[in-house]
């Protein structure tokens, strides 16, 4: 054990030994230590929000054939410092009418409850927080967090259209919780245990998830989507319908906490991607497991990639309407959930003690298969739904 | 630290206090200058019409319902989900994986029977 292979307990040791041969407690040591390794993980996070900014802006240019910023330093990577200041420098502005305390709680909140997340991250074997054994429910009770930060935005505002926001925001979430709780349920019984460091370890010693469940992770990368709040599932927002939805009374930096908590959890769920269905520290540079720089590398790799995916998604796809959002998860997304979730169950029991290439092929096959009767069974659905419009009207008799 | 849940109520503590940290901030350095008009609900750039706080018809509380039901049942997922792969001799894997499959198919038929009643239709 060096510096590069456990960089935490190195630190550790060494504060340890400084803070208690000053004539400090050892509790107390061990307290200040941990509060100082949390405020460095928070901060780091942080930074790694304002680069987010000028990624997103740069990204959302470049799928609008636009340049983007790019006059503040190199290629405008300082374009989110002159941002931050004219966010501070802005009159923060109450409404009048507003509920003052859950006004100015809400975005708090919102930032709050993705630093939450960032609590159970494995970044390297012997990087993360905390490695909770039961991170995944972690997960899903931090992001109502968000639903509620987004609730009480709405509802402080004193503001029809923000009301409309929030209430939208509830229907997005009472409908995708249920798909992605049964997303996450996939990694947890593939690889027997809810904590994120398991489950990498899981897929270091044996397959990526991604090849036993390619339809678990479209799943996850759907319902997470939808759980950000991002187009096309932006009901909540809808700048064309509802103005900006529950943020439009938020000025200054209160609105600038609500652009950092979304970029923020969208990178999130991405680096959640990373790790619970393509092996968080293991590729793409060899090593990840042994040295600790070379595992935050790949997971912020493996999170910067996806999130790229979640923004492409949003810059090309359109809003859905409330109704075909609400049915698109009740009717599709659920249903078949729920019977991948079965389909995975039966083939992990029968195929687990087997060699792990038939166990591999068996479930990579078993989630072909089912992707492929759902396929045909839209398809069956469709062609009806066409015989039944295109069929001539009854000729009115005369 | 050797309890995790210690070391997680630090975190929730200090991820609270640091996004109230630019907020802060900007208190001290943005201008103040406040007025009736600007303090006035901006809504759509519109002066406001009526009453802000109204009742709109929440179309869809059938689903809010069973969400309820699936969301409070799917917690008892994540237990069988981790049993299945215990190492115990005395039962089969595939036993455990046929139980929590027939609670599963007993959570789907309120999602058909819901379906079928046609109260998965927006109204």
């Amino acid at each position: 054990m060096n510096f590069w292979t456990d960089p935490i307990k190195v630190i550790y040791d060494w504060l340890m030994i400084t803070l208690t041969g000053w004539g400090m407690a050892g509790w107390l040591a061990d307290i200040i230590i941990n509060l100082l390794g949390i405020i460095v993980l928070i901060t780091a996070a942080m930074v790694l929000d304002i680069l987010l900014v000028w990624v997103e802006r740069k990204v959302v240019a470049r799928f609008q054939d636009r340049l983007g910023p790019n006059r503040v330093g190199p290629f405008g990577l300082f374009q989110p410092v002159p941002d931050i200041i004219k966010l501070i420098i802005k009159e923060d502005i109450t409404p009048a009418g507003a509920d003052k305390v859950v006004f100015n709680l809400a975005p708090i909140l919102s930032l709050a409850s993705v630093i939450f997340l960032w609590a159970v991250i494995p970044l390297a074997a012997n990087v993360y927080g905390v490695d909770l054994n039961v991170a995944l429910l972690y997960l899903v009770a931090a992001g109502a967090i968000g639903t509620l930060a987004i609730i009480m935005a709405g509802w402080a505002s004193n503001n029809k259209y923000a009301l409309l926001g929030a209430y939208r925001m509830v229907a997005v979430m009472i409908s995708y919780e249920i798909p992605m709780i049964v997303a996450l349920l996939i990694p947890t019984l593939l690889a027997g245990t809810m904590s994120m460091k398991g489950i990498t370890l899981a897929q270091q010693e044996g397959l990526w998830f991604v090849v036993l469940s390619p339809l678990g992770m479209l799943l996850f990368l759907v319902a997470a989507i939808a759980e950000l709040g991002r187009s096309p599932f932006d009901l909540s927002e809808g700048e064309s319908e509802i103005v900006s939805g529950f943020h439009i009374e938020y000025s200054g930096m209160k609105f600038g906490l609500f652009y950092a908590g979304e970029l923020l959890h969208a990178f999130t769920f991405g680096a959640f991607i990373g790790i619970l269905f393509f092996g968080g520290w293991n590729w793409p540079l060899p090593w990840g497991d042994k040295y600790a720089l070379i595992g935050i590398f790949n997971v912020l790799v493996k999170g910067m990639f996806f999130y790229w995916v979640i923004m492409w998604v949003k810059y090309t796809v359109p809003r859905l309407r409330i109704d075909h959002m609400l049915a698109f998860n009740w009717k599709f997304l659920t249903p078949v959930a729920f019977a991948l979730l079965i389909v995975t169950a039966i083939v992990h029991a029968i195929f687990k003690d087997m060699a792990l290439g038939v166990y591999g092929l068996a479930l990579f096959l078993a989630n072909v298969l089912l992707g492929w009767i759902v396929l045909e069974i839209l398809r069956g659905n469709a062609r009806q739904q066409r015989a039944a419009e295109e069929a001539p009207a009854p000729v009115a008799q005369h | 630290m050797q309890n995790p849940w210690v070391y997680l109520g630090l975190f929730l503590l200090v991820g609270l206090l640091i996004p109230i940290v630019p907020i802060a901030f900007a208190a001290l350095v943005a201008p103040k200058k406040p007025n009736p008009i600007k303090q006035s609900t901006y809504e759509c750039g519109i002066e406001t019409v009526g009453e802000s706080w109204v009742q709109f018809k929440a179309q869809y509380y059938v689903f809010a319902l069973v969400f309820l039901i699936f969301d409070v049942e799917t917690v008892f997922l994540f237990p069988w989900a981790l049993a299945l792969n215990a190492q115990n001799p005395a039962v089969l894997p595939a036993f455990i994986a046929i139980e929590g499959v027939i609670f599963i198919l007993i959570l789907l038929a309120g999602l058909v029977y819901t379906w079928r009643k046609g109260l998965l239709e927006w109204a």
